[in-house]
């Protein structure tokens, strides 16, 4: 036993296969990788060296002026871009913020408290993360010209509320690291359950709900162009550099400056929080 | 071992209620816990109002001829007949669509958890690196759009510049343009952009088992570290392997506007042209609405039984 516990790491681990396994992770990392170096150089290149023949990789005379052109972009067009940020940053909060209320406070139901029927409403939720929303899409837009929400931040916000994806994440969290225990304790105490919700269980599942946000964030972040949307002053961030990216030829340079602004905040936050959504995914499992 | 004895006792519980399906048993189960339907009341009818109905619609549509405009005339099956029978395009989509899906789906997934499993092998700091590297492309918007330039149809593109370079061609190779490339190419990029949720269920189920389990197994004769990820890792992450595959499927059908980003809408001689492609040209587009409903009703339909098989089959693991 001794003998085993001495060489713990390296039990079964050969030379041969740990020399094969570190060159694939190079390789794959390297593909992976290489690309987003090259997103970063291009954003740093002049106008000369984006249309250098033959192309280099890596930027020579590191500039930023794409971003400064960018910017100029920004402040010359139609609607003011402050807009457009506000509508992100607005679509974004509201609807991160109602999902991880709505989605906790209905994990926490489905978990803690023994009412009928709740078997079935998570195996509804179960269901609907085997389909993809494209299946929906169109109907969806029957249901919100029949709410009049056409038009509205609504229409973005509020289908963001009830992404599954947060519910079962959360569910499955509170099932492994909320001990029934501590529950009946407090409701010995009198506690009514929202107050247990609010009170014991959510800052006990930290890491869930940093997911949450995280991947709400992401997903309404990253929304572009809406078919629910037409008013320009309505529309996201992400729509602006679209147009933007579509400017052609002239605006590579901030093209390419808006699409590494683009990449750098979700990145940022998945960094802060990486070890927060791996302990929630280890929770992740699929038990029937 | 105590979850295995939560988990039974999960199993029991229904069986106990099945034992007293007493009709005031459960009104009473339902008084006392009422405040549990408050609970879960607003995310739910937001649930059910922008998913659950919407469904059910599309099915319903499928079956009439709509135009947003006029009532919904009642067709039966002329929806379906007409896209198996006499919509070649749909068909050329079915057959895209299906490649894309095993390329992205089991290929994405297999990936997935090849590169947890050699992750898992580097100590904590690198672990945290090289996990960011692999999982950024996909939490990064549209930077795929990256390969487009990489890929670009003129001299100024990386790899054209590269190949005239070397004199392996003389002009610019119209990468996103040409029937030759467009599906791999397209293939690659939504490889790269794949390893997204699944992964890191990957890499969090493996940190999950306890080490102890592998001391034991080498006594009882695990000669490498293949048996041990057969025999011992993922047996005890098959709760995981589910998770991940119903994201690696679910994920590999909404490919959709990565292909439209690269190679334009619709796709030169449909080459790229998906199921997706198809419903968005029938709904958004031209507003055949029940014909488009019925594309989606198929869709969703592949979508369910590709999750229930590979759930089944992935129940088998280790068994």
């Amino acid at each position: 036993m001794k003998k085993f516990s001495l060489k713990a790491k390296r039990l079964n681990r050969s030379v041969g296969g740990d020399v094969g396994i570190n060159l694939l992770l190079i390789i794959f990392g390297l593909f992976m990788f290489l690309p987003m170096v090259y997103a970063i150089s291009q954003s740093l290149k002049p106008l000369d060296e984006l249309w250098m023949f033959p192309p280099r990789f890596i930027v020579r005379n590191p500039s930023l002026k794409n971003f400064s052109d960018l910017f100029l972009l920004m402040s010359t067009s139609w609607v003011p871009f402050s807009r457009y940020i506000f509508n992100t940053a607005f679509v974004s909060i509201v609807g991160t913020f109602g999902h991880l209320f709505f989605a906790s406070l209905a994990a926490y139901a489905l978990t803690k408290i023994n009412f009928p029927g709740r078997k079935w409403m998570f195996q509804l939720i179960y269901y609907s993360l085997m389909f993809h929303a494209t299946v929906s899409a169109l109907a969806n837009f029957i249901t919100m010209s029949f709410l009049g929400w056409i038009d509205t931040y609504w229409a973005l916000i509020v289908p963001a509320f009830a992404s599954t994806l947060g519910l079962y994440l959360m569910r499955q969290f509170m099932d492994s690291s909320v001990p029934e225990a501590v529950l009946e304790s407090a409701r010995l105490d009198g506690a009514s359950e929202m107050k247990i919700y609010w009170t014991i269980v959510m800052p006990m599942v930290k890491p869930a709900w940093l997911t949450l946000i995280v991947y709400s964030f992401q997903g309404l972040w990253n929304s572009g162009s809406s078919i629910y949307i037409y008013s320009e002053e309505l529309k996201t961030f992400n729509y602006a550099i679209q147009q933007i990216l579509a400017g052609g030829i002239v605006r590579s340079g901030a093209a390419a400056a808006s699409t590494v602004i683009m990449m750098i905040v979700p990145i940022t936050i998945f960094v802060i929080t990486q070890s927060n959504i791996i302990e929630t995914m280890a929770s992740s499992g699929m038990k029937d | 071992m105590s979850e295995m004895a939560a988990e039974k006792k999960k199993q029991a519980a229904p069986k106990l209620r099945g034992d007293m399906t007493k009709w005031e048993w459960t009104l009473k189960e339902m008084k006392v816990n009422r405040i549990g339907y408050f609970m879960v009341a607003p995310f739910f009818l937001i649930f059910i109002v922008f998913t659950v109905i919407p469904v059910l619609v599309s099915l319903v549509l499928s079956f009439t001829s709509f135009n947003m405009l006029e009532m919904p005339k009642f067709l039966f099956m002329d929806n379906y007949i007409r896209l198996l029978l006499d919509d070649d395009i749909f068909l050329i989509a079915c057959k895209n669509t299906l490649v894309f899906a095993t390329m992205t789906g089991p290929v994405s997934y297999l990936l997935c958890l090849l590169f947890a499993w050699f992750i898992n092998e580097l100590t904590p700091r690198f672990r945290a690196i090289i996990t960011l590297i692999f999982y950024a492309p996909s939490i990064s918007g549209q930077v795929y759009l990256i390969w487009q330039v990489l890929f670009s149809s003129d001299q100024y593109g990386y790899f054209n510049g590269l190949l005239m370079r070397l004199g392996i061609i003389n002009t610019p190779i119209l990468w996103f343009q040409d029937t030759d490339y467009i599906m791999t190419l397209v293939i690659i990029v939504s490889l790269w952009t794949s390893l997204g949720t699944s992964f890191l269920a990957f890499i969090a189920g493996f940190q999950v088992v306890d080490k102890v389990y592998y001391e034991a197994a080498a006594v009882d004769g695990i000669k490498n570290r293949w048996q041990e990820l057969w025999f011992i890792t993922l047996p005890m992450m098959r709760n995981q392997m589910m998770f991940a595959a119903i994201m690696s499927i679910t994920g590999s059908f909404g490919f959709g506007a990565v292909v439209t980003a690269l190679c334009g809408f619709p796709s030169l001689d449909y080459s790229a042209h998906t199921i997706m492609h198809h419903l968005e040209d029938y709904g958004s587009m031209r507003w055949e609405v029940g014909y488009a409903s019925a594309i989606a009703t198929i869709l969703f339909v592949i979508m369910i039984g590709a999750n229930l098989i590979v759930n089944h089959l992935l129940s088998k693991v280790g068994k």
